[in-house]
Parts: C-alpha cells; sequence; structure tokens
C-alpha cells in the first residue's frame, strides 16, 4: 500500500525470488528517501544518468569547437530567419525555447491540479502540454530541413568547421528524441488520469514524476541554447 | 484519499516562475539581438543560463521543497563535470596549439 511505504517501515521477512525480489531489494532505499515514492528517486537517479550524458556532449562539443583551426560557422546567422522582410537572427531558436518554458508552466500546473484530484484539469493541461512538445519538435523538424537543404551535413558544411554539423545533428538529435519520448509519455499519462487510474488508487505521483522528465527536457534545452545557440 | 497530498503550492508561484523564465529568456536573446562580443557575451549568457535552470530546478522540480538527503544526493554528483570540463578545456587547447603548429600554413 502506499501509506505503508511512506512509513518506511520494514519489509516482511519472506522477500520473493527472482525479478520480484530484485525490485523488493532497490525499493529499500526508500529508507534514504524518506517520504519520497519510490518512483520518483527513480526518475531523479534516471535523470541524473541522462544529465551526465547530456553534459558529456556538450563538453565534446566545447572541445571540438576549441581545437579547430577552421572558423566556427556564426550560429546567429545561421539560424536566421527572414520574416514579413525582416532579417531576424536566431529568431526560431528564440521562439522554440519560449514555447518549450511554457509547456513547462502548464506541466507545472498539471502536477499541482494532480495532487488536488482535479482530474479533467490535470488531463487538460497535461495534453496542452504535449502540444507544446509536438510543436517544438514539428520546429525542430523543419530547423533540420532548412539545414540539410543548406548543405549541413554530419561531416561537414559550407560555412566552416565540419564539427558544427556532427555536434549539431547529435545533441539537438539526442534533445529532440528526449521531446518526443516525452510527448508519447504525457499522453499515455494524461489519459490515465482520464480515466480515473490515479483516483482509484489515491496517487498522483505518476504525474509528478512525468513532470520531472519533461522539466528536466526543458532543463536540457536551457544549456543547449546557451551553450551551442549563443556562445 | 481525497485530501492534497504531495507537493502542493499555489499555483501563483508556478505563474511567477514562468514570467521569470520568459522574462530571463528574453534577456538571452537579447544578448545576441545586440550582438554583444567577447567576455561580456560569455558572461550573460552563462548568467542567465544559470539562473533560469535553477528556477526550473528549484521550483518547476520541486528540489526546493524536497528533503536534504534527495537534495544532496542528485545535486553533488553534477559538480564532477566541471572537473571533465576543466581537463578538456586543457586539452582542447593543446589540440588546437599543436594543429596550428603543424597543420596551417601560417607559420
Amino acid at each position: 500500500m502506499a501509506n505503508d511505504s511512506m512509513k518506511g517501515a520494514e519489509p516482511a521477512a519472506a522477500t520473493p525470488a527472482g525479478w520480484g525480489g530484485l525490485a523488493d531489494d532497490w525499493s529499500a532505499d526508500r529508507k534514504v528517501f524518506r517520504n519520497v515514492p519510490w518512483g520518483k528517486a527513480m526518475m531523479w537517479i534516471f535523470l541524473l544518468s541522462d544529465t551526465f550524458i547530456f553534459s558529456i556532449f556538450l563538453t565534446s562539443y566545447m572541445t571540438v569547437r576549441m581545437s579547430t583551426t577552421v572558423p566556427w560557422p556564426n550560429p546567429s546567422e545561421v539560424f536566421a530567419l527572414t520574416i514579413g522582410g525582416t532579417h531576424l537572427p536566431l529568431i526560431l531558436i528564440a521562439i522554440m525555447t519560449f514555447i518549450l518554458i511554457s509547456s513547462s508552466g502548464t506541466m507545472a500546473m498539471a502536477v499541482n491540479f494532480g495532487y488536488r484530484g482535479e482530474r479533467g484539469k490535470t488531463a487538460a493541461l497535461m495534453l496542452v502540454t504535449a502540444l507544446f512538445g509536438l510543436t517544438f519538435v514539428g520546429m525542430q523538424a523543419f530547423e533540420w530541413t532548412k539545414l540539410i537543404s543548406e548543405g549541413v551535413r554530419p561531416w561537414g558544411n559550407p560555412m566552416g568547421a565540419a564539427q558544427f554539423g556532427s555536434t549539431f545533428f547529435m545533441i539537438t538529435g539526442f534533445h529532440g528524441l528526449h521531446v518526443s519520448v516525452g510527448v508519447i509519455i504525457l499522453t499515455i499519462v494524461a489519459l490515465k488520469v482520464l480515466r480515473g487510474d490515479y483516483e482509484r488508487s489515491g496517487n498522483y505521483a505518476a504525474v509528478e514524476i512525468t513532470g520531472l522528465y519533461w522539466h528536466f527536457v526543458d532543463l536540457v534545452w536551457v544549456f543547449i541554447f546557451a551553450l551551442f545557440y549563443l556562445w | 484519499m481525497a485530501q492534497a497530498k504531495g507537493q502542493q503550492h499555489p499555483i501563483s508561484i508556478y505563474l511567477a516562475i514562468w514570467g521569470l523564465l520568459f522574462v530571463l529568456s528574453a534577456f538571452s536573446y537579447m544578448v545576441d539581438y545586440f550582438g554583444f562580443e567577447s567576455y561580456t557575451r560569455w558572461f550573460l549568457i552563462l548568467l542567465f543560463m544559470i539562473l533560469k535552470a535553477g528556477l526550473i530546478v528549484s521550483f518547476f522540480m520541486h528540489m526546493r521543497w524536497e528533503r536534504l538527503a534527495l537534495r544532496c544526493a542528485i545535486l553533488f554528483p553534477p559538480i564532477a563535470v566541471l572537473v571533465l570540463v576543466g581537463l578538456m578545456a586543457i586539452e582542447a587547447n593543446y589540440t588546437a596549439l599543436t594543429r596550428l603548429v603543424f597543420f596551417t600554413k601560417a607559420y
């Protein structure tokens, strides 16, 4: 029961063998993370490992950018768009940033309404979040198409250092994959909220855990935006 | 089980943080739009980046309200990344220098 797990009580002496036992043993970490649901602690640990993956990507980007003797393409110009006759530097990326931040805002509110047990509002806000995520992925697809048509490839590009393409596709591609997975998780959990699964179990932690993942995707974008696009 | 449990804070906090993130993102964009260069640019980019990341982690991800055991377990390990960044910066400088000396016609 959810309530028993909160107290961090010792599990019964007889523990199951096999996979069930493995899950049981690991869930003993509630004794460390008091009052933190098991799923939430595990999500945080997953996010920690994901932090390292993105850190390594960004560090390798720094390394190749610092060590190349060929001039780095100017991201401000590469990602500029002309809208209505005005030339705007980096505008698409700025819009994508605002969209992702807005999705984080709606997600935070969804978690809040979830714990208040307001099913309709929670599901609606989660679906709005998913829609923002889809918009983001769509704009990223547009950005990739534009760059590919301009001759940017992972092994070279007409604007300057070849490493620009490889790091761009690797970092934004991996981030875009995270956003896409997030959209799928958001939709699934929102449908479960609507169906009343969490109302029956009395535990809306799943919404918060989904939220953690989604905010992390936004968090990673903050770093990519600053270090790749603005630098 | 109708009563609220888990993280429960007024909606106004989230709206305020949302607004702050918008303003900070606008500032980040302005850094590029007004074309700040060199150290001013890097300082401003990093400043806004850290502020935004801090707001997201502490408020949206509720880290501010978690117990210290969880906060330490999650927030300390990434510090190790700074060591990697430092090492790779030294390495990259060396590689760049070597390439300049041996692979460019400039010398």
